[in-house]
C-alpha cells in the first residue's frame, strides 16, 4: 500500500520540511509507492524534484477557489485522495499549515492523527514515536484506525534523495469537490510585516539572552554581537514575559523554532521549554555563569562567567581581528 | 459575546524531566502546575473580548480534580465561571478530549449558554497534538482558524484573524460563531491582582465526570531522550575566552 | 573553579550566607587550607539565602540573638550591603500593644536604640499606604534594614579566596563523611576525596542529611513559609532603590509587607505548618525555580490575602497590581527556635552552623570561627549550643512536632513561662503517678515532666492567707499560682519533698579522674571522700560555662550533678577533657538515678525517723554525702540546699524511687510534710537566698567576681579560666550582682504588677544603667520572696550603683516602678547567717 503525502512548495520549489517528510515516508513505505498531493501556483513543477525523492504519482489539486490558502478545502481534496487510494498512511511535514490540514483531513476521513513523529513503523496499529514538550520528552504510541495520519517533526529526519529515482513521475491533476463551508476560512489578505532585516527563523546566527541579561537595556551588547555576525537577537520566555522584548524575538516551544548555523545563548539556563525551540541549531555556544546549568548538556561549546563581561569582550576581539 | 476558553493543566518543568516508574507520566512531586503559554494568551484574550464587547466568559478543562487550580487562575484573570471535567486518567488523546469537550459544550447550549467564540491554545504544552480545537469545530459545524497572533471582533460582527507566515501575516475574516486556536504573542497576559484572586475563590465551578476514553492514539510509554552524551567544550572562563570564541566563529564560518 | 585538594585543614560545606561568612572569618582567624564545597552553582547555590526576605529586625527577647544580630548588621554595613529603611511592628489588638511594650523593654535592656512606640497616625506618616484605622499602634525601630546577603556572602568568600586561604568548589556534592574512632577523617565528594579533621556543616535545610553521613544528628526540619510579590505598584514607580519605606510586620496576623523595588513583597508565617523532609528537596536541575522555592499553595494564603488587603488597601486592592511571584519558600526550624551551633556531641571535629537566619548569619559565623579557633566565642552562645539536646529531643518526630507548634508563634506573643503542648510526657520520673494523684501541675524541662506546684496544696492558701499573695494582672498571673508561695512558706515552717530527677548526673572515673575535675572546676577538688563541692565551671575568659555540684564518691570516682537544662552541654565539656590514654572517663548516669529533695526545719526529724544512720548536724555536716539506709532503700544522701533550708538531696536507683517517695511521705505526715514544686525550688526558695542560676545570673558574659562567687583563695592547680580569673580578682569588677526589691507595684492604672524577668533596670529618671564594659543592667531573675514579703529582682549593676539602699527603677510594660538595692553581692536577704541550712 502506498503512502500519501501532502507536500508544500513555493512556486514549484519544494519546502525543506516536506523533503524531510518524504524521506520519512519512504522509510515507512518500505518499498511501496509514494504518492503526493500538491496544490497552488507552480504545483506541477514539483514533479522532477519529487521523482528524485521516490514519488511515483503527483496529484495536483486544481480549483478556482484554491487560489488562496483554505485549510478545510485542502483537507477536502486530500480526503478525496484518501478515499480513492486507501493509502497505508497519510504523511506531511510538521509545519503549521500541513499540520492544520492533516488535522482537518483526519476528521474528514475518520482517521487518527499523530503529530510530530520522529519514527514510525507500519502495522495495524502502526507504532509511532512522537514528540512531547516540544521534544524534551518522547511518546511511544500505537496509532489505530482505518486511516493513519502523521506529521513529521521538523529536523527529526535528514532529507535524502531516493536511491533509485522514479524515471517517470505521473502527474495527475484533479478537481476536488469543494463545499461552501470549505471556503469560509480562507486567507483574504497578506500583510507584509517585514522590517527588511533577517527573520529569527531564517538567520544563520542567533544570539539569545535570558533572565541573566537583567533588563531590556542589557541586550545592547547582544545586539552588537549579532550585528557583527550577520545574525539577529533572540530571547527566552522569561524575557518576553518580563516585557523586555517582543514575543517575535522569543525562541522556544511557544516562540520561534530556529535552526541557525550557530546559536549563542547568554544567561539562559536551558529549561526544556527553551531547548524545544533550538533543537535545529547546528552548533550551540552557551555563555553562562554556572558550569552545570542544564544548557551545558546540550551545548557544543561553553564559556563560563559573567555574560555582561564576556559578550562585549567577544565583540571587541572580533573588531580587533577584522581591523588587523 | 459569550466566550468559552479551554485550558489544560500541565506541570511547570525545570531543566530535567523525571518520569514516574510506570513511564506514563512525569513525576511531579516537586513541580508546580500551569497551562500552556498559548492558553494563557487565550484566557487573556477572552477576558479582553468580554471587557470590550460585553457578555460573559467560561473556562473549561479536562483534568484531575487538582486542575481546579488552573480554572481558578483563569477566574482570577477575569473569566466568570469554570467547568471542570474530572478525570485522573493518563490516556486521553486529542480525539477523545475533543469528544468530551463537545459533550460539555452541547450541554451548555442546551442550558442556553451557546458560546459565540471558543478559544483553544494552538497545541498543549505537553502532548502537543494540534487537533483538539479543529475537531471540536468540526463537531459543532463551525469554522476554525488556527495559530492566531491577531484577533479582533469587527464592527460587522465578523472575526478578523491574523496568522504569522514568514515575514508577514495572513488575514482571515470569518463569521461567528467560530473556533480559534491561539499562539503565544497574541497579547501580554496580565497578572491577577489580590482582589481578583479573592473574587475568583467565590466564582462558580461546575464539575462533571466524563466516561473514560478509548483512544486511537494509544500511549505505550514515555521516554526521556538521551542528551547525546555531549560534553560541551569549554573555551574558557570570563572575558579572557574571547579569543578562543572568535577562533571558533571563524572556523564555523560565521565570522 | 579550582581543583579539589586531597587534604584540608577544614572543610566548610555550604555556600549560603553562613558558609561564606564562616570561610571568611576562619581565614581572618588565621586558618589556611580551607576548602568550601556546595553542590549547587555560585553565586546562588539555591538554598534559603537565595530567596529569603533579607530584612533585619534586631530587637529580640533573647539577649544572645540580639547580640548576634547587631554584630551581623555591623558586618553588613562594613561590606556596604546594608540599606537602612526602618521597621514598624503594628498591633491590631490591645494585647499586642502590651507585647510591643515588652519588646520596647527588651530593646532597652539589650541596648537597641533608638526605638519608640508610635500611634496609628504616626505609623501613617511613616507608611502612607497603610490603613491606620486597622491598627491601634506600633513599635518603630528605625535601625531596621535590608541586606544584599548574596553579595555579602560573595564578598566574604572572595576575601578569603583572595588571601589564598580558601579553595572553593561549587557544583561538588558531598557523598559521605567518614569517621575514625569518633573523629572526622575524610569527606568524599563527586570531585574526589578530601582528608580533614574538621568539617563544618552550613547546609541549611540539607544539614540533617550531611550530619547523618557522619553518624551525627542535626535536629532541624525544613519548613515552608509563604511569600508573594505584587506589582508594579504605582506609588513605587519612581523607586530609585530597593526600599524606601519602612518594613511593616503585621504581628497579629503573622505577616510582613515590604517594598521590593517597584513591587511589594508579602510574607506569611500564619499558614498551617508545612514541614518537608530534607530527603524531599529536589536537585537544582529538577527544580523549576530553585531547590528551596516550592510551588505555591494558594489555599494556604487565602486568609493572608484578606489581611494584607485590610492593612494596605491602597496597594493590595489596586486591580492593576498583579501577583508576579508566589512561592512556598523553604527555611529551617528547630525544636526551640534557636540555631544549632558548635561541635556535634557525637563526632569530634564535626561542627554545625545550621538553622541560622540571614539576620544573624555573619555574626554567628564570626562567633563559630572564634569558637573553633579559641575554644569559645566572644558572644556567649550557650543557648544555641547543638550539644544541648537530649536524645529524645533529637528525634524527627519531636523536632517536627515542636517546629510545627513553634511556627505559628514566629510573631507570636509568647509568655516567658509558656509551656509547650506537643512533645510532652517524654521523660517521667518514678514518682510521676504520686505527683499526678496530688494534682501536680506539670511544666516541662529538658524533656522531663516536673511538678511546678501541686493543686493538692490549695488548702495552704487559707492557712497563709495574704502572705501567699496574688497577682491581679492576667499576664503576671499566667503560668503561675499563689500556691507556689504557700508551698514555700509551708516548707520554711515544716518540710517539703521535691522531685529533682531532671538533674543530669554523670561520673568521672579512673586514675585520672581527679586531674580531669581539677582542670574543669574552679574550686579545689582534691577533697576527702564524701565531700560535696559546689563550683563554677569557667570559660577560658573567666565567664561562666556552668555551675554544678561535684562529690567525691571514692578515690577515683567523682559524681557530677548539674541542672537538666544545661546538662548535656556540661557532659560534653567534661567528656572533651578526657585524656587520650583513657585514664579518666565520663559516664552518663542520668537514667540510673532519681532524686528527691527534702528540706525544711523538720527535714532531719523526718529522716531520722527512717534511718539509724547519724543524721545530726555533727554526724552529717553540711556539704557532705554518704550512703544511708532510709527504710528499705539505700540512698546517697547529699547535704546541700538550693532552697536555703535544712535538708538533703536523696539519690536512689530509679527503680526504687517510688518506694523512697512513699516512705518519706508516710514518715513526713506527722511532721506536716508537703510536696513542693519547681516554682519553689527554682525561684522563690533560691531568690530569697540570692542563689545564682545558670542561664539567668551566670553565663559567659559575666565573671566570678562580678557574680560575687569568689569564696576563698584561688587553688594553685591549673584550671580552665584560671589566668583570666586571677586577673579579674586583681581588678575592680565592672559590675556587681545585686538583689533588689520592688518598692511599689502599682501601675498607672492602679493595678499591682509583678515583673517576670529580663526587664531593664534604670535610674529613677528612666536612664539605662551601663557598666564599663558597655553592658546594660537588666533583671536576671524575678520572683516572690514570700518569707521576706517582697518581690525580688536580681541584676548586675555598675559599681557606683551597687550600694544597699540605692534607689533605682525597673521598666515593665513601658512603665517605671521604683526599686531599691537590698544587697550588693551575694549575701542573702533571708537568713543571711545561713542558720537554717547549717542547723
Amino acid at each position: 500500500m502506498s503512502v500519501l503525502l501532502l507536500v508544500e512548495h513555493v512556486q514549484g520549489e519544494l519546502d525543506k520540511l516536506s523533503l524531510q517528510a518524504l524521506t520519512f515516508a519512504r522509510g515507512y513505505a518500505a518499498g511501496d509507492g509514494l504518492e503526493v498531493m500538491v496544490t497552488g501556483p507552480g504545483a506541477p513543477d514539483t514533479a522532477g524534484a519529487l521523482g528524485a525523492h521516490g514519488v511515483g504519482t503527483v496529484h495536483v489539486a486544481e480549483h478556482d477557489a484554491l487560489g488562496a490558502y483554505a485549510p478545510l478545502a485542502w483537507a477536502r481534496a486530500l480526503a478525496e485522495l484518501v478515499e480513492r487510494l486507501a493509502p497505508a498512511a497519510v504523511v506531511a511535514a510538521g509545519s503549521d499549515r500541513a499540520t492544520e490540514v492533516l488535522a482537518h483531513a483526519a476528521v474528514l476521513t475518520g482517521g487518527a492523527l499523530a503529530a510530530n513523529c520522529v519514527r514510525a513503523a507500519p502495522g495495524d496499529p502502526a507504532e509511532v514515536t512522537r514528540l512531547r514538550w516540544g521534544g524534551s520528552l518522547l511518546e511511544e504510541a500505537r496509532l489505530h484506525g482505518p486511516v493513519k495520519l502523521m506529521t513529521v517533526a521538523p529536523h527529526a529526519v535528514a532529507a535524502a534523495a531516493a536511491e533509485a529515482a522514479e524515471p517517470v513521475v505521473a502527474v495527475e491533476p484533479f478537481t476536488p469537490a469543494l463545499q461552501e463551508m470549505d471556503l469560509v476560512v480562507q486567507v483574504s489578505e497578506r500583510v507584509d510585516m517585514s522590517t527588511g532585516g533577517l527573520s529569527l527563523a531564517e538567520a544563520p546566527v542567533v544570539v539569545s539572552g535570558g533572565r541573566g541579561v537583567g533588563s531590556a537595556e542589557g541586550f545592547a551588547p547582544l545586539e552588537e554581537l549579532a550585528g557583527l555576525l550577520g545574525g539577529v537577537v533572540g530571547c527566552s520566555r522569561a524575557v518576553t514575559s518580563a516585557g523586555w522584548r517582543p514575543h517575535t524575538d522569543q525562541v522556544g516551544q511557544t516562540g520561534t523554532k530556529i535552526a541557525p548555523e550557530l546559536y549563542i545563548t547568554c544567561g539562559i539556563s536551558g529549561a526544556t521549554q527553551h531547548m524545544a525551540g533550538c533543537k535545529g541549531a547546528k552548533k550551540l555556544l552557551a555563555i553562562n555563569a554556572d558550569p552545570e546549568a542544564s544548557i551545558m548538556a546540550s551545548a557544543d561549546y561553553a564559556v563560563v562567567g559573567d555574560l555582561t563581561e564576556i559578550v562585549p569582550a567577544i565583540s571587541a576581539e572580533l573588531r580587533r581581528v577584522r581591523e588587523g | 459575546m459569550n466566550v468559552l476558553v479551554c485550558v489544560k493543566r500541565v506541570p511547570l518543568t525545570g531543566g530535567k524531566i523525571v518520569l514516574e516508574p510506570d513511564a506514563r507520566r512525569i513525576e511531579t512531586r516537586h513541580l508546580g502546575f500551569t497551562v500552556s503559554p498559548h492558553e494563557e494568551c487565550g484566557v487573556e484574550e477572552a477576558v479582553r473580548i468580554v471587557e470590550r464587547h460585553g457578555g460573559a466568559s467560561t473556562v473549561i478543562t479536562l483534568g484531575p480534580a487538582e486542575a481546579e487550580e488552573q480554572l481558578r487562575e483563569a477566574l482570577a484573570i477575569g473569566i466568570d465561571r469554570g467547568i471542570l471535567l474530572v478525570s485522573d486518567r493518563d490516556d486521553w488523546d486529542a480525539e477523545t478530549t475533543a469528544g468530551v469537550l463537545v459533550e460539555a459544550i452541547e450541554a451548555e447550549q442546551a442550558a442556553g449558554n451557546d458560546p459565540d467564540l471558543i478559544v483553544f491554545g494552538n497545541e498543549s504544552a505537553d502532548a502537543g497534538n494540534y487537533q483538539v480545537g479543529i475537531r471540536v469545530a468540526h463537531a459543532l459545524g463551525r469554522p476554525c482558524v488556527t495559530g492566531l497572533k491577531g484577533l479582533a471582533v469587527e464592527e460587522d460582527g465578523r472575526l478578523r484573524c491574523e496568522q504569522e507566515v514568514g515575514s508577514g501575516r495572513d488575514v482571515y475574516l470569518v463569521p461567528l460563531p467560530a473556533v480559534v486556536t491561539i499562539k503565544e504573542g497574541l497579547n501580554l497576559p496580565r497578572y491577577p491582582s489580590v482582589p481578583a484572586k479573592l473574587r475568583a475563590r467565590r466564582k462558580p465551578v461546575d464539575r462533571r465526570e466524563p466516561a473514560p476514553p478509548a483512544p486511537r492514539l494509544e500511549l505505550v510509554r514515555l521516554t526521556v531522550p538521551a542528551d547525546g552524551g555531549r560534553a560541551a567544550e569549554v573555551l574558557g572562563e570570563g572575558p579572557a575566552a574571547a579569543a578562543a570564541v572568535v577562533d571558533l566563529l571563524r572556523r564555523i564560518g560565521v565570522a | 573553579m579550582s581543583r579539589l585538594p586531597s587534604t584540608a585543614r577544614v572543610v566548610v560545606i555550604g555556600a549560603g550566607i553562613v558558609g561564606n561568612s564562616l570561610a571568611c572569618h576562619l581565614a581572618r582567624q588565621g586558618w589556611t587550607d580551607i576548602v568550601q564545597l556546595d553542590k549547587g552553582p555560585l553565586p546562588n547555590p539555591g538554598g534559603s539565602t537565595g530567596h529569603a526576605s533579607n530584612f533585619i529586625y534586631p530587637v529580640d527577647h533573647s539577649r544572645e540573638m540580639t547580640a548576634l544580630t547587631l554584630d551581623s548588621v555591623r558586618q553588613y554595613k562594613e561590606l556596604d550591603v546594608f540599606t537602612e529603611c526602618g521597621g514598624i511592628e503594628v498591633a491590631r489588638t490591645e494585647e499586642r500593644m502590651e507585647e510591643l511594650r515588652r519588646r520596647m523593654a527588651s530593646a532597652k535592656a539589650w541596648g537597641v536604640e533608638p526605638v519608640s512606640l508610635v500611634t496609628p497616625a504616626e505609623v501613617k506618616t511613616l507608611v502612607p499606604f497603610i490603613d491606620e484605622q486597622v491598627i491601634v499602634g506600633g513599635f518603630s525601630s528605625p535601625g531596621v534594614g535590608v541586606v544584599d546577603s548574596l553579595r555579602a556572602g560573595t564578598l566574604m568568600r572572595e576575601e578569603a579566596q583572595g588571601s589564598g586561604a580558601l579553595t572553593v568548589a561549587a557544583n561538588t556534592e558531598v557523598l559521605g563523611i567518614d569517621t575514625e574512632r569518633g573523629r572526622v577523617r575524610l569527606v568524599r565528594t563527586t570531585a574526589g576525596d578530601v582528608e580533614a579533621e574538621t568539617v563544618v556543616i552550613c547546609c541549611g535545610v540539607w544539614s540533617p542529611l550531611l550530619a547523618r553521613m557522619a553518624g551525627a544528628t542535626i535536629p532541624l526540619t525544613p519548613a515552608i513559609h509563604q511569600m508573594i510579590d505584587i506589582g508594579p505598584v504605582p506609588r513605587f514607580a519612581d523607586a530609585m532603590g530597593a526600599i524606601e519605606y519602612p518594613i511593616v510586620r503585621d504581628m497579629d496576623t503573622n505577616m510582613y509587607e515590604r517594598q521590593d523595588g517597584r513591587g511589594l513583597e508579602i510574607g506569611s508565617y500564619a499558614h498551617r505548618p508545612i514541614l518537608h523532609a530534607p530527603e524531599e528537596i529536589p536537585s537544582v536541575e529538577e527544580a523549576a525555580l530553585s531547590p528551596t522555592e516550592f510551588p505555591f499553595t494558594e489555599d494556604d494564603f487565602a486568609l493572608q490575602m484578606e489581611h494584607a488587603l485590610e492593612l494596605m488597601p491602597e496597594i493590595v486592592g489596586d486591580e492593576s497590581v498583579g501577583i508576579k511571584y508566589a512561592i512556598n519558600g523553604l527555611l529551617s526550624l528547630t525544636p526551640d527556635g534557636l540555631p544549632l551551633l558548635g561541635e556535634t556531641p557525637e563526632v569530634r571535629g564535626l561542627w554545625s552552623a545550621a538553622a541560622v537566619w540571614i539576620k544573624e548569619g555573619p555574626g554567628v559565623a564570626k562567633a563559630v570561627a572564634e569558637w573553633m579557633t579559641h575554644g569559645e566565642p566572644e558572644i556567649d552562645m550557650q543557648a544555641s549550643d547543638i550539644a544541648r539536646f537530649y536524645p529524645c529531643q533529637k528525634t524527627v518526630a519531636h523536632v517536627r512536632a515542636r517546629a510545627a507548634e513553634g511556627f505559628n508563634k514566629t510573631y507570636g506573643i509568647v509568655h516567658p513561662a509558656e509551656q509547650w503542648g506537643s512533645g510532652r510526657d517524654l521523660r517521667l520520673p518514678p514518682f510521676h503517678a504520686r505527683e499526678q494523684a496530688l494534682g501536680a501541675v506539670f511544666f516541662e524541662a529538658a524533656g522531663w515532666e516536673r511538678p511546678h506546684w501541686y493543686a493538692s496544696n490549695e488548702a495552704l492558701l487559707e492557712e497563709y492567707g495574704d502572705r501567699a499573695g496574688g497577682r491581679t494582672a492576667e499576664w503576671d498571673a499566667r503560668w503561675w499560682s499563689p500556691i507556689i508561695n504557700a508551698e514555700h512558706l509551708a516548707m520554711r515552717d515544716r518540710a517539703a519533698m521535691f522531685d529533682l530527677t531532671a538533674f543530669c548526673i554523670f561520673d568521672v572515673t579512673g586514675p585520672g579522674a581527679l586531674e580531669l575535675v581539677q582542670r574543669v572546676a574552679m574550686r579545689q577538688m582534691d577533697v576527702p571522700i564524701g565531700r560535696v563541692v559546689y563550683t563554677p565551671v569557667l570559660t577560658a575568659r573567666g565567664g561562666f560555662r556552668s555551675d554544678l555540684t561535684i562529690m567525691r564518691i571514692d578515690d577515683e570516682t567523682f559524681r557530677v550533678v548539674t541542672g537538666g537544662a544545661h546538662g548535656m552541654a556540661d557532659l560534653k565539656w567534661f567528656a572533651d577533657h578526657e585524656p587520650p590514654d583513657g585514664s579518666a572517663q565520663v559516664h552518663d548516669r542520668t537514667s540510673a538515678w532519681c532524686t528527691l529533695g527534702l528540706w525544711g526545719p523538720r527535714a532531719r526529724d523526718i529522716l531520722a525517723s527512717l534511718t539509724s544512720d547519724d543524721v545530726s548536724h555533727e554526724g552529717f555536716p553540711f556539704a557532705r554525702c554518704r550512703t544511708i539506709e532510709i527504710g528499705p532503700v539505700r540512698a546517697l544522701a547529699v547535704r546541700i540546699s538550693y532552697v536555703g533550708d535544712l535538708g538533703w538531696e536523696l539519690h536512689v536507683p530509679i527503680e526504687e524511687g517510688a518506694k523512697l517517695w512513699d516512705v518519706l511521705w508516710e514518715a513526713g505526715q506527722p511532721h506536716g510534710v508537703i510536696p513542693a514544686g519547681i516554682g519553689v525550688y527554682a525561684t522563690t526558695g533560691r531568690i530569697e537566698k540570692g542563689y545564682r542560676a545558670f542561664g539567668f545570673e551566670l553565663d559567659g558574659e559575666y565573671d566570678v567576681m562580678e557574680a560575687g562567687m569568689a569564696w576563698g583563695k584561688v587553688k594553685d592547680e591549673d584550671f580552665v579560666g584560671r589566668d583570666a580569673h586571677v586577673r579579674q580578682r586583681e581588678q575592680a569588677p565592672a559590675a556587681i550582682l545585686c538583689t533588689l526589691t520592688v518598692d511599689d507595684h502599682t501601675s498607672a492604672a492602679g493595678v499591682p504588677r509583678y515583673m517576670l524577668g529580663r526587664e531593664p533596670i534604670v535610674s529613677r529618671d528612666g536612664e539605662p544603667l551601663v557598666d564599663a564594659k558597655g553592658r546594660r543592667s537588666f533583671v536576671t531573675s524575678a520572683g516572690a520572696g514570700p518569707s521576706v514579703g517582697k518581690h525580688i529582682l536580681m541584676a548586675y549593676l555598675p559599681p557606683e550603683r551597687a550600694v544597699a539602699g540605692e534607689k533605682l527603677a525597673v521598666e515593665y510594660m513601658a512603665e517605671r516602678y521604683p526599686v531599691t538595692v537590698a544587697v550588693a553581692g551575694s549575701t542573702p536577704i533571708f537568713d543571711p547567717e545561713n542558720t537554717r541550712i547549717r542547723s
